[in-house]
């Protein structure tokens, strides 16, 4: 009996693609555990009310400063309000939070860079600018921001995106004045594709892989500066359960509660870690030049 | 050489003056009526007022900027709103314990984290390389305030070695100092050592492949001659680099750090001030803290020189 080529190709390539997923997750396992840990987190924000939380704000005064337990899994704050759903709440905030300023930073850094990449005139003022808030460390910038305006989350997001963008633009710029060079572009400008066309076909594209790993890690920080404001009081607002919030109020009881401060904590490292995976492995994984050497 | 330094020094009037003009425009780009924000929610038409003349707010735009350049140019950062003294003064007092907490923390991660990346490049793939690169990863994911925290609970609550909190300064005795300084230290300088060791490694791995290193190890050089004489020097520039790139973090983690130890720094001064909306005191800080960093980055820049003698232009 014989067999058609084009049947047996029918039949082995489902067993080929579970082994480039295997291989996948054998080249890249930072990319995978970063992305799993992640969507765990997000399920569990996007779920919190199912988790077996109560509204984390209800007040319990008479159960204040009860220690984990199997009522209470994370114990309670010195409100009687029940930390394990404030965690579990809070991992909304910090996603919304990291997540809404990795787009809008990127977004802007993007349409920035890509001018002055090409405009030299722009670029010699837009960059000494960017030089000059890229001195500012961005908690700095995003305190200075925040102690001007009312605490809320958009304000929040916005301050976190003025002192991300600098170093977006720069990464952006970086990219357009290599790919500006290179003959592929040269032969589009030259053979008369309009210069918006080159811009969108040829230069845009090219600038997506290192602003997807930036943009991950742009995420990263602005979890953990959402989290620093929030700690020191300039944050989001102290009647919403960010893990920055539920750590600052542990802090002056944090050596009778330490748990309090350290299930918070606990998470957002987790997060922020996962972020980090992911970013490294996206890394590897689009840019192997670099991926031997970081 | 000279014509570089002139350069360098002369590159970062530019930066500072895009850092004066941020702090000052933040005033009055801000939304509603600064004074009013200053006040609070619970002034008085008053309060606003006054707080209005006493920024000199009630001025033109132009003047308010002229006149606060000129007295910054003769250091003077203003005057307190909540406590009516000079800023200057106020940050003068602080300085100390934040410098000390950054001087003793950039020096113990600098000599923890070279090492480390020095040997994970040249054990690259081994066991060492992979513990190096997983305490690079952690280091940078666990903010510096849950760190402290942690550390705070081994080390001062389930064993009582070190103190819970507080600062001495190295005139209240060297025992007292160091057992108050270490936590600190090791919180804020786990993410800056992250940092460092990484650089270090992805350079000394570049440099390793490179001819000149099998030559000098062909004519039977001593490994740690190789590492360090021929290698590291050749890979210090990045390095260095990262290390004044770097000092953006330790800024950013002072403050928190001071917060979580009750160090009475220049950290606790910002925070003191956000809450009382103390805006010249922020306007100081910010403007101190984005000079020395460029001070710190202008210094490195200068050093490329001694690493590598080629680099005049």
């Amino acid at each position: 009996m014989t067999v058609a080529p084009t049947d047996l190709a029918a039949l082995a390539a489902p067993r080929e693609r579970r082994r480039g997923v295997r291989t996948y997750i054998r080249r890249h396992p930072t990319i995978v555990i970063g992305a799993i840990l992640l969507g765990l987190m997000a399920l569990m924000a996007v779920f919190a009310p199912y988790l077996g939380t109560v509204d984390p704000q209800a007040l319990s005064p008479i159960q204040r400063l009860r220690w984990p337990s199997a009522q209470h899994w994370f114990g309670t704050d010195m409100l009687g309000r029940d930390v394990y759903s404030r965690t579990i709440y809070g991992a909304r905030i910090s996603l919304t939070v990291g997540i809404s300023v990795a787009l809008l930073s990127t977004a802007l850094g993007l349409a920035i860079g890509l001018v002055t990449g090409f405009s030299r005139w722009v670029d010699a003022v837009v960059m000494r600018i960017m030089d000059g808030l890229m001195s500012i460390p961005s908690v700095l910038i995003a305190i200075a921001l925040m102690a001007l305006t009312r605490a809320s989350m958009q304000n929040v997001v916005i301050a976190i995106t003025v002192a991300e963008v600098p170093r977006v633009t720069r990464l952006v710029r970086g990219v357009v004045l290599t790919l500006r060079e290179l003959p592929f572009v040269e032969a589009a400008l030259a053979s008369g594709t309009g210069f918006f066309r080159t811009l969108w076909r040829h230069i845009l594209p090219n600038t997506f892989p290192p602003l997807l790993v930036q943009a991950s890690f742009t995420a990263a920080a602005a979890m953990i500066v959402e989290a620093i404001l929030s700690f020191l009081g300039a944050g989001t607002p102290p009647n919403i359960p960010s893990w920055g919030n539920i750590m600052a109020e542990g802090r002056s009881l944090f050596q009778v509660a330490y748990y309090i401060v350290l299930f918070p904590g606990a998470f957002l490292s987790i997060t922020v870690l996962a972020m980090n995976l992911l970013g490294d492995g996206l890394r590897d994984a689009l840019d192997p030049r670099l991926a031997r050497r970081m | 050489m000279f014509a570089y330094i002139v350069r360098r020094v002369l590159a970062t009037i530019p930066v500072m003056a895009v850092v004066a003009l941020f702090v000052f425009a933040l005033l009055h780009l801000s939304p509603g009526d600064p004074a009013a924000i200053i006040a609070g929610d619970t002034a008085t038409a008053d309060d606003i007022a006054r707080i209005r003349q006493k920024l000199g707010l009630d001025q033109p735009l132009y003047i308010q900027f002229v006149t606060w350049v000129w007295a910054l140019l003769h250091g003077d950062l203003g005057i307190s709103i909540f406590t009516n003294l000079p800023v200057s003064k106020l940050i003068a007092q602080r300085v100390e314990p934040t410098l000390t907490l950054t001087i003793s923390t950039l020096i113990v991660s600098v000599l923890a984290a070279i090492p480390m990346g020095v040997l994970a490049a040249w054990k690259a793939g081994s066991w060492i390389d992979r513990m190096v690169m997983v305490f690079a990863v952690l280091g940078f994911s666990v903010p510096v305030f849950v760190l402290a925290y942690v550390l705070i609970y081994v080390f001062a609550i389930s064993t009582d070695l070190l103190p819970v909190q507080g600062f001495v300064t190295i005139g209240g005795g060297l025992g007292p100092f160091l057992s108050h300084i270490v936590m600190p230290t090791l919180a804020l300088g786990m993410v800056f050592a992250a940092l460092i060791a990484r650089m270090t490694r992805a350079s000394m791995l570049d440099v390793l492949a490179q001819d000149y290193i099998r030559t000098a190890q062909a004519k039977g050089l001593a490994n740690d001659k190789v590492l360090v004489g021929h290698a590291l020097k050749n890979a210090a520039i990045p390095i260095v680099t990262i290390i004044g790139i770097g000092v953006a973090l330790l800024i950013s983690g002072v403050v928190v750090t001071e917060t979580v130890f009750a160090i009475p720094g220049l950290g606790r001064l910002t925070v003191d001030a956000i809450l009382r909306r103390d805006y010249p005191i922020i306007q100081g800080i910010i403007l101190i803290f984005s000079a020395a960093y460029v001070l710190i980055n202008l210094i490195v820049d200068l050093s490329y020189t001694f690493f590598d003698p080629r680099i005049r232009y």
